[in-house]
């Protein structure tokens, strides 16, 4: 029974896994490029239009699979949910690459490693990881596990904050590259947002209550 | 919640001869409003839709027992006129069966074995019915002419028709679309909708998308049992039972 079925939500599996390794990918290397002043931005654009290009991929296998398999209960909510989260994806990607282009200007500073933004890069790698890993495993604990994590990335937002008034205080930071630099913390910190979203639908197509509906 | 009961089944069982066909039944059937019954081949749907009007009388061997009532009357109590019964509770088949006479002489059937001999009132139930199982159109300029000459779905439509010009409340559909290709199964889906605002609709359907898309309730039957049933749109999203869940995503059955 449902051999083809079950082999098309496999492929969306593994296409959403790779999507979600691009977007692991697309963070470290605006972390890189800030705190190690490398110049990635080519890495970082060619990765971003992949991320662009597999969300069109997925969100065609999802419009085929609701075609071809009429999908219900859980089948449907995995579909929807899917497609619901590429969406999220494809914004961290975005973010990604906006974070790329505020580091050419940070190039001659300092200040990206005097704050706790590599943390933030780690923390947001580790959120998209998970939350792509319980929608795989139908995993609601890590799913919630990804939730929890986005208060410690809020609250690093919040000391990244503190510690640019302080190196504008302290040692005259320049007063644009503090903002530029505050830019790339909010950016990431909106990663974690999605990711967030992403822990959502997953909690979603497991349990059928999304956090933000009373249908039932 | 349910607006308005309009079949209650209660503890009910039957049995053919040794086989436990229907074991322990509760549901309720709202009023004004369309229920699917689903579950695999031999599993008890067709059987309970038949338990709703009696047909499973004429069956050697049947045992019924429990209670099922109709607006509060048990329709299994000593006494009750089945006639009167099937009457109120009509029934359409998976294979569309008119008589071989004419078109109106099908719908004109049922009200003239009532005593209605009035040629202007036949001519206006047959009119009336006609329109609400949406064939009037096609048929009005040979009503006269052999009912088997229609199409499957015309004839299916007709049977709808036949049903409802004895003024029934209860409507029984069983596999109605079956037999009918995508354009007759649509028309006749559209018009059970329009129907269930006049009447109730239990429609036993093997088709998923089809109780997904026309039913506002759903029953899950499996070997005798009710599984699960509820508001169709939870059903088939998010089915409380495992086995809900596997048969209708396809996983058995």
């Amino acid at each position: 029974m449902r051999t083809q079925f079950d082999k098309q939500l496999q492929t969306l599996h593994i296409e959403l896994i790779r999507m979600g390794s691009l977007c692991e990918q697309v963070i470290s290397l605006c972390a890189n490029m800030l705190l190690k002043k490398e110049n990635l931005s080519a890495d970082i654009n060619a990765a971003e239009t992949e991320i662009n290009q597999k969300e069109r991929d997925i969100e065609n296998l999802c419009l085929k699979l609701l075609l071809q398999q009429q999908p219900v209960a859980k089948d449907l909510r995995i579909i929807s949910a899917a497609l619901k989260m590429i969406s999220d994806l494809e914004r961290i990607g975005d973010q990604a690459a906006d974070i790329a282009e505020l580091a050419p200007y940070l190039a001659d500073c300092d200040a990206p490693g005097k704050v706790h933004i590599g943390d933030m890069a780690r923390a947001t790698v580790g959120m998209v990881t998970r939350s792509i890993d319980a929608f795989v495993k139908s995993d609601v604990k890590m799913a919630a596990e990804v939730m929890a994590e986005d208060d410690e990335v809020d609250q690093l937002f919040e000391k990244i904050k503190l510690e640019l008034m302080d190196l504008i205080r302290q040692n005259g930071l320049d007063a644009k590259a503090a903002m530029d630099l505050l830019m790339a913390a909010k950016y990431f910190e909106r990663i974690g947002d999605h990711a967030v979203n992403v822990a959502e639908w997953v909690e979603y197509s497991v349990t059928g209550v999304h956090k933000n509906d009373a249908n039932f | 919640m349910m607006k308005n009961v309009k079949i209650k089944t209660r503890n009910l069982d039957l049995y053919y001869g040794e086989n436990h066909a229907l074991k322990d039944i509760n549901i309720d059937i709202e009023e004004k409003a369309i229920t699917a019954l689903i579950g695999p081949s031999g599993c008890g749907k067709s059987t309970y839709l038949k338990t709703l009007n009696r047909m499973n009388d004429f069956v050697n061997g049947v045992k019924i027992t429990g209670e099922i009532t109709l607006d509060g009357e048990n329709i299994y109590a000593p006494g009750v006129d089945t006639t009167l019964l099937r009457k109120k509770v009509g029934m359409v088949f998976q294979q569309p069966n008119p008589f071989p006479m004419s078109i109106y002489d099908n719908i004109a059937y049922g009200p003239r074995l009532e005593g209605i001999r009035s040629r202007l009132r036949l001519d206006e139930i047959v009119e009336t019915s006609l329109k609400q199982a949406a064939i009037w159109d096609e048929v009005k300029d040979r009503l006269k002419k052999s009912a088997l000459g229609l199409s499957g779905g015309q004839q299916q439509r007709l049977c709808i028709a036949r049903a409802l010009a004895v003024q029934p409340e209860v409507l029984l559909m069983d596999e109605p679309t079956s037999a009918l290709d995508p354009v007759s199964t649509l028309k006749i889906e559209e018009l059970a909708d329009e129907l269930k605002k006049e009447y109730t609709i239990i429609i036993v359907t093997h088709n998923m998308q089809q109780a997904a898309r026309i039913s506002d309730r759903t029953a899950f039957f499996l070997l005798g049992e009710v599984i699960e049933d509820g508001k169709t749109e939870q059903m088939f999203s998010v089915p409380k039972d495992k086995r809900t869940e596997d048969y209708i995503t396809g996983r058995f059955g």
